[in-house]
């Protein structure tokens, strides 16, 4: 209906009062879908459970099913096999929605710069908000949140024209490393070449 | 609500291995002890046999069964070590049996037969280290992708993999 | 329905006809984490349950091959991460079997406080969460309020609320203090009042005794040939308990029951927990009371522990050997010798195989999960079930999914 509005008036009226009040009411009500894989998952339960409480800042109904929800927490180590279920759910979730990437190794893999571990869920899909730590404490969890809430209230817009400027997933520059390796492999660079070290 | 469990000892390690000379007759074991812990190295041809034997001697779990790849262990002549940690329930005496492997015939027969606790296991170290077993029910990866083409375990894996998990598509915002 | 199609689990195709499959996971609420089944069912029986595991697997013990004895701790600590002093404990006395460390009394000592204090909070959140899934929600919020206790406690040790890394080869990473001593001794008070309100929320619950009795039965002969551990095999009748019958740390001096159960099914797991928990407490307020003074690291050459943080800042002696201990050509060696080493962890036998080769690194560092063993028998615990008691079945054996994949 908005952007039925939109066409027919064209430019001449704003809507940044209205804009306004959907981003108020959106920020307030986020209903988060707890993408909990590992022991970050714990501390989201230690945050929605008695002590730290985050039904204080309007997000504790959690819903476990993606239609119901528009914020995705991923708690925990994503890994190969499950970054193709992660990606099914985010594009399962209805517009407009956000993710927030809680701890370190969602974030950029952690401690685990292993094999089967995706070094950042950035690299594969959309992130709004990073909270650091191994685990974050719930009270970084509920800053986290907070900092999203102002996130949406600043720039968010009633259509989600927002997103549309937003082409590339955010992050750091994806060359690294493991790059280089598969570059050395690929010129035929061999193992049981005794100057080849693939760990370094 | 309890009862006592004497400890073991290594007069009852003595019963096990009259027991075992016994039942494995022309099969050579090698026995050695280290920090109270009793190994036994037995060869991979007679591996059911050997199994059902130390079984029958009251080794009634399979605590755990794991694999070792020596390719970079000095003085190293084989090049896969297949570790059975057995349990005595009842009496709580522990027992490591180990048989060693060689490229290019990795295929053992499968302990599923002997204890049950012995398919994931045997699963997971198949995903591991590529050893095959035969005779398993339901022998498939156990915790990496069915499509994965390498076993990671092997030490001539990287750490860091080939680039496998960089290896998705990549969804943006515009996409979602 | 038919009773031969719980009978055979090899159906042919005709009989198969009136089956349909249920995809349970990978992100279902309750796996907690993330595991998948894949669900045969007739109508609401489950037939079949066939889990696919992996979703986790990072890829532990090809690390162990890298990090040393002691940087390896931060990687166990995040494999069962709901008792993660649990894992520590394990390994570094496994490490210390390979080694030939003996502890000093002091440090045996705190560190039984802290695996018996995991063996709450890990208790505490297995019950709590699978309360949860069955539908109840106010013992959880009872359970994660004792759980912030401990987790203070862990904090005022560590530095760190949640993965302590707090033990080294041979000791600790900091000596406690005498606060940390006041905060046990008021937590060892507190919880038999709240464990009385949250029994009474669980086993005198009619809903949760009724959606556990008689469901997801394990038999004893099926515990011991599947490797069940721990308080599954120990609600299967199987009474085994490291800690009675290959005694570590400092359990040898304290007075305590190993609890069992003949039942088999969720509730006597349940029940297996909820008084274990009670024993756990009689430990700690046995230990905590009973501290012997001195140091917290192993005497010897000096090279198998880490000096004293004081020292290390104070003396240039205290610096050399802090060096030395990280420095990999200074190191202490280890055996070239192999050893498997258990601790009973909150969920089962927690075993760790190191291989060593020379240096103050595992040449191989293999784990034995007890959720692993566990999760094999779940399909047959679950044959003849609903599906609602998957759930039921699934929080009863108490899967931790980085533990199960590593």
């Amino acid at each position: 209906m908005a952007t039925q509005i939109n066409k027919q008036l064209g430019d001449n009226v704003f809507l940044t009062t209205l804009d306004a009040a959907a981003s108020w009411g959106r920020a307030n009500s986020l209903w988060p879908m707890p993408f909990a894989t590992a022991c970050c998952g714990i501390e989201l339960m230690s945050t929605a459970a008695s002590k730290h409480d985050l039904s204080r800042f309007g997000s504790e109904v959690m819903r476990f099913s993606p239609r119901q929800c528009d914020l995705m927490i991923v708690a925990g180590r994503v890994v190969m096999k499950m970054l193709p279920v992660l990606q099914r759910i985010w594009l399962q979730m209805p517009e407009p929605k956000w993710c927030i990437s809680m701890g370190a190794c969602a974030c950029s893999g952690g401690v685990f710069d292993t094999y089967a571990v995706v070094q950042g869920i950035d690299r594969f899909m959309p992130v709004d908000v990073y909270i650091p730590g191994c685990p974050p404490r719930p009270e970084q969890l509920i800053r986290g949140i907070i900092d999203l809430q102002e996130k949406i209230q600043k720039g968010g817009t009633i259509n989600a024209r927002e997103f549309k400027l937003r082409i590339l997933p955010e992050g750091p520059p994806r060359f690294d490393e493991d790059e280089l390796i598969r570059i050395r492999e690929r010129n035929g660079f061999k193992l049981d070449d005794p100057t080849y070290d693939p760990v370094h | 609500m309890t009862t006592e469990t004497p400890k073991p000892s290594s007069v009852e390690i003595d019963a096990v291995k009259v027991t075992l000379a016994d039942s494995l007759v022309g099969v050579a074991l090698e026995w050695s002890e280290f920090r109270d812990q009793y190994r036994v190295v037995f060869p991979a041809t007679e591996l059911l046999k050997c199994l059902n034997a130390f079984k029958s001697a009251g080794f009634e779990q399979l605590s755990d069964l794991t694999a070792v790849d020596l390719l970079e262990y000095s003085n190293a002549t084989d090049r896969f070590e297949i570790v059975y940690c057995l349990l005595n329930v009842d009496t709580g005496l522990r027992m490591i049996a180990k048989t060693y492997l060689n490229e290019p015939d990795l295929t053992i027969p499968s302990a599923t037969s002997v204890w049950s606790g012995a398919d994931w296991l045997e699963r997971e170290v198949y995903d591991m280290y590529g050893i095959l077993f035969s005779g398993h029910p339901n022998f498939k990866r156990l915790l990496l992708p069915q499509e994965f083409q390498s076993f990671p375990m092997r030490k001539d894996y990287p750490v860091k993999g080939r680039g496998e998990r960089h290896n998705f598509p990549v969804i943006t915002r515009a996409e979602s | 329905m038919p009773l031969e199609l719980l009978e055979s689990p090899d159906l042919n195709a005709n009989q198969r006809e009136g089956l349909w499959t249920l995809n349970f996971g990978p992100q279902h609420p309750a796996t907690h984490t993330t595991l998948r089944l894949v669900l045969q069912l007739d109508g609401e029986m489950v037939i079949d349950a066939e889990p696919d595991i992996g979703f986790l697997h990072s890829g532990f013990e090809k690390l162990g091959e890298v990090l040393d004895f002691n940087q390896y701790v931060t990687i166990v600590d995040r494999m069962n991460y709901i008792s993660p002093m649990a894992n520590e404990i394990a390994w570094h006395h496994a490490v210390e079997k390979l080694l030939g460390i003996d502890l000093t009394p002091r440090c045996k000592y705190i560190r039984t406080i802290f695996a018996e204090l995991m063996r709450i909070h890990d208790h505490l959140l297995c019950l709590g969460t699978c309360v949860l899934d069955l539908g109840g929600a106010t013992a959880f919020m009872y359970a994660f309020n004792e759980r912030e206790a401990i987790y203070e406690i862990c904090e005022r040790a560590s530095g760190q609320r949640f993965h302590t890394s707090y033990t080294r080869v041979g000791g600790l990473l900091y000596d406690v203090t005498d606060d940390w001593v006041t905060m046990v001794r008021d937590f060892v008070r507190n919880f038999p009042k709240v464990y009385r309100d949250f029994s009474g929320l669980l086993m005198k619950n009619r809903i949760f005794v009724e959606r556990t009795r008689d469901v997801g039965v394990l038999s004893r002969e099926e515990a011991i040939a599947g490797g069940a551990t721990g308080p599954v095999a120990r609600a299967s009748g199987v009474v085994r308990d490291l800690r009675r019958d290959e005694p570590y740390l400092a359990y040898e001096d304290f007075d305590f029951d190993v609890c069992a159960s003949q039942g088999g099914d969720c509730y006597a797991r349940f029940q297996v927990r909820m008084m274990e928990m009670l024993e756990s407490i009689k430990i700690i307020e046995q230990a905590v009371e009973n501290i012997p003074a001195g140091p917290i690291f192993a005497a010897g050459t000096g090279k198998e522990s880490m000096p004293d943080k004081r020292e290390v800042y104070r003396s240039i002696e205290g610096l050399i050997h802090h060096f030395e201990s990280v420095m990999p050509n200074r190191q202490m060696q280890a055996p070239k010798e192999s050893v498997y080493a258990a601790t009973e962890s909150p969920n089962g036998e927690l075993g760790y195989y190191i291989v060593g080769d020379g240096s103050f690194r595992a040449y191989r560092a293999r784990t034995r999960p007890p959720s692993l063993l566990h999760f094999s028998l779940f399909s047959r615990m679950m044959r003849g079930c609903m599906l609602s008691d998957v759930v039921a079945v699934l929080g009863s054996i108490n899967i931790i999914a980085a533990e199960l994949d590593r």
